[in-house]
């Protein structure tokens, strides 16, 4: 097991902020220089969280390259999220590694209307804030299925849009009840020569394109398919567009909505559900205690990465069966 | 002369884990000579005055001097002579195709029974990564250079390249995209062909010959060739592998339980989803899986898939057994193992049942003229019965890769017509101080050959920095 550790990296992917935004929304801010010193609006990173842990992308929700941290927004979800959820500031993650994926880039110099749903919302700020510093007139529209899982809404309200923020909830708890469709709908007749950025649940986008794409407004979509190794090799994060597949990863995330193929996307989300619930399962029954004892990358962080696997446990769980 | 190879004994034959014992495990299947077996093996060599065996190794191994090394007992020689041509010989002992090569050359190979080179490496190898540390053989080093080079990617042309570098002299940093070094020694082969501890002590030695390894680093993300040349490096080697797997472009393929060889591969190896959930990452491991292609990377997967509980396991190949590119020991462990081999069938459709995959729809096909590979093209038959469903409920396409479009966002090296980068014989490319080997530059091809291209380039990089 000693290939594979961070002996000489210089990074230590230290947590240095945790925010619980809602009971099951997190935001994390990681330590991580060389990440932070290029990342761009709507790309993302490869998260490891632990010495067994699978390599799960996130999108950027902010960074500073000054002062070498990323910061990200997550729903706990599974195994991966729960962990991530249960480390605290000053502890660390294995491995992060990115910037991946290719900025988000918004054609024209006309409006730009960002919608984002859930957790996307965190993704959709900083694309906000790029096309906004960039002198387009930004709308944006926030979505959420009830008002406690409404993130960021301070920040967008910081930024400088055309319009306040619009909000929606599906219980009516914040804002106006109903889906992001609406206000968009009512956008998209109003602006001339508009453009729209989706990012959130795959029906969520799918929706929100459709209505978009009906007013005649081109939608541009955040894509979030699985991943494995993030940079092309494997070919789990491929998509149909047009008919044609394409790797998320390399390619993407960025897609025009129009091509997508929707419940592919969605289906090839779901291919793990039954493992992943397993995993979760058995993370909230007790396995959680024991990975936080077995594994220390979060005491000595990536220095030792998964050096920290003591090798006896290493050989049980790993080749030598 | 003739009489001479009539009497020499046969082959020794390679101890291996029983077929039936082994699909129940990831342990190594070839289990190595022992020490006598090995002694016998040498002495069948002829040593020949002029040896051609040394004609068809790619890194040009002293192979009649070190096999009359072991034949003398004298093993830390047969050793350091070993060494002082490949820097991975563990490895090489074990994933060479040498009946394509040094065993192809060999004079014996005429009677059909050439010396197991390999095989002896391989004993060599692992003779020596077995003693403490402080009297394993240490390759001498050249002086000390204070100049560092960069080398990208961490799978064999890079760390031939490393190797080669720290032998001149070089300072080498070796920066990688993923978690683990290996490139496809670590993501691609697996354990039964090359346990990773074995990789682990190669990389091991590297990291003590002043190679440092970092991880997460993805080159032309989060630096380019042109800051590394501006920084402190004097030089960058490309070793960026073969790039994004191809699929077969036929409807279905989208459906969960279509896996990229790389990405079965990558989750097992890699990811060690065979110990899920005790490892987090997840696979689906069917019943009935069909791999499609005929390399060595379909061999991989497919016996993968029957060391994961597949019950059944197909190969699916457009052309006939005697085409295809896989080694002809593979192609036997494979069929050792109760894997299926389908000849002459192309895919045309993923069948699809709630999303997931419930058969593989195929077309019988025939051979016709030979193509620009020289191999008979396989043409579709018409006729009543030329499609038919094979069952299966996973499908993995090993058909072969393309080139990765971050190529351009490394450096603006010249590219060929199909996208991998173009260098000179020795691995110059068209950048002045980038240098590039291995699958990046000669599209999807083996472990060894990489290695050469990373030797090569480490020797024009020597050599440029000199004048």
């Amino acid at each position: 097991m000693n290939n594979s550790n961070n002996n000489n990296n210089p990074n230590r992917y230290t947590i240095l902020e945790k925010t619980r935004l809602s009971p099951s929304v997190v935001r994390m801010r990681v330590y991580a220089p060389r990440v932070a010193a290029k990342a761009a609006a709507g790309q993302f990173f490869l998260l490891r969280a632990h010495a067994r842990g699978e390599r799960v992308p996130f999108t950027f929700s902010d960074w500073s390259a000054d002062a070498g941290w990323i910061q990200f927004v997550f729903l706990v979800v599974g195994k991966t999220t729960a962990y991530l959820a249960d480390l605290e500031v000053g502890q660390a993650v294995c491995n992060v590694a990115g910037p991946l994926g290719r900025p988000t880039r918004i054609a024209g110099t006309g409006p730009v209307i960002v919608v984002g749903g859930g957790v996307g919302v965190a993704v959709a700020y900083p694309v906000a804030r790029m096309l906004a510093a960039a002198g387009r007139a930004v709308y944006v529209i926030s979505g959420a299925r009830t008002a406690e899982l409404l993130i960021l809404q301070d920040e967008l309200a910081a930024l400088d849009l055309a319009a306040a923020p619009f909000v929606t909830t599906d219980d009516g708890s914040a804002g106006d009840r109903g889906l992001v469709t609406a206000p968009l709908a009512q956008l998209c007749a109003q602006l001339s020569d508009a453009r729209a950025f989706v990012v959130g649940p795959a029906v969520m986008m799918r929706f929100a394109a459709q209505t978009a794409l009906d007013a005649g407004v081109p939608v541009t979509a955040s894509l979030n398919p699985l991943m494995v190794d993030g940079t092309g090799m494997c070919g789990a994060c491929r998509v149909s567009i047009d008919g044609a597949t394409h790797f998320a990863c390399v390619e993407g995330p960025d897609f025009n909505a129009a091509r997508v193929d929707w419940d592919e996307l969605a289906q090839r989300q779901r291919t793990y559900a039954a493992a992943e619930q397993l995993a979760y399962q058995g993370y909230r029954a007790g396995d959680a205690q024991r990975m936080h004892d077995d594994c220390s990358c979060w005491e000595r962080g990536p220095g030792a990465g998964t050096d920290a696997v003591p090798d006896a446990v290493a050989r049980t769980a790993g080749g030598e069966r | 002369m003739v009489r001479k190879f009539i009497e020499r004994p046969d082959r020794v034959p390679m101890p291996q884990q029983d077929p039936q014992q082994r699909i129940h495990n990831f342990d190594e299947v070839a289990l190595g000579y022992s020490h006598d077996e090995a002694r016998r093996e040498a002495s069948r060599c002829l040593q020949c005055p002029r040896p051609t065996c040394e004609n068809g190794c790619p890194v040009g191994v002293h192979i009649k001097a070190f096999i009359a090394a072991l034949n003398a007992d004298d093993l830390p020689r047969a050793v350091a002579l070993l060494k002082e041509r490949n820097a991975l010989p563990a490895v090489c002992g074990r994933v060479c195709p040498q009946e394509s090569q040094c065993e192809k050359t060999c004079i014996l190979a005429r009677k059909g029974q050439p010396v197991a080179i390999g095989r002896l490496e391989r004993y060599l190898a692992d003779w020596d990564r077995a003693l403490p540390p402080e009297q394993r053989n240490a390759t001498a080093h050249a002086p000390k250079k204070q100049c560092c080079v960069a080398v990208v990617g961490s799978g064999p042309a890079s760390l031939a390249c490393a190797g080669e570098l720290s032998l001149r002299g070089f300072k080498v940093e070796v920066f990688e995209a993923l978690h683990t070094a290996g490139g496809v020694l670590a993501y691609g082969i697996p354990q039964f062909r090359l346990p990773k501890d074995i990789l682990a002590d190669e990389i091991d030695s590297l990291r003590h010959a002043r190679v440092r390894f970092r991880f997460d680093e993805l080159v032309g993300r989060t630096t380019t060739a042109a800051e590394m040349l501006a920084g402190h490096y004097c030089a960058v080697f490309l070793g960026l592998g073969a790039g994004l797997p191809r699929f077969m472009d036929i409807p279905g393929e989208a459906a969960a339980g279509v896996y990229s060889a790389n990405e079965y591969l990558t989750r097992v190896n890699l990811m060690h989803a065979a110990d899920f959930p005790e490892w987090d990452t997840p696979i689906y491991t069917g019943n009935h899986v069909c791999v499609v292609g005929g390399g060595n990377v379909a061999m991989d997967a497919a016996r993968t898939a029957r060391r994961l509980g597949a019950t059944r396991v197909t190969v699916a190949y457009r052309r006939t057994r005697a085409q295809m590119p896989a080694r002809a020991e593979e192609v036997e462990h494979a069929r050792d193992e109760g894997i299926e081999l389908v000849e002459l069938v192309a895919p045309i459709r993923v069948c699809v049942t709630d999303g997931r995959v419930s058969g593989m729809r195929v077309q019988r096909m025939e051979l016709g003229e030979p193509d620009a590979s020289g191999r008979r093209r396989p043409v579709p038959v018409s006729g009543e019965d030329a499609e038919y469903e094979i069952d299966c409920d996973t499908v993995i396409t090993a058909i072969g890769t393309r080139p990765n479009p971050h190529i351009s966002e490394i450096a603006p090296v010249e590219r060929d017509e199909r996208g991998y980068i173009s260098t000179d014989a020795d691995g110059r490319t068209s950048v002045a101080g980038v240098y590039a080997g291995g699958d990046a530059v000669t599209g999807a091809a083996t472990v060894i050959l990489a290695m050469g291209a990373g030797k090569r380039a480490a020797a024009a990089i020597d050599h440029d920095m000199r004048t």
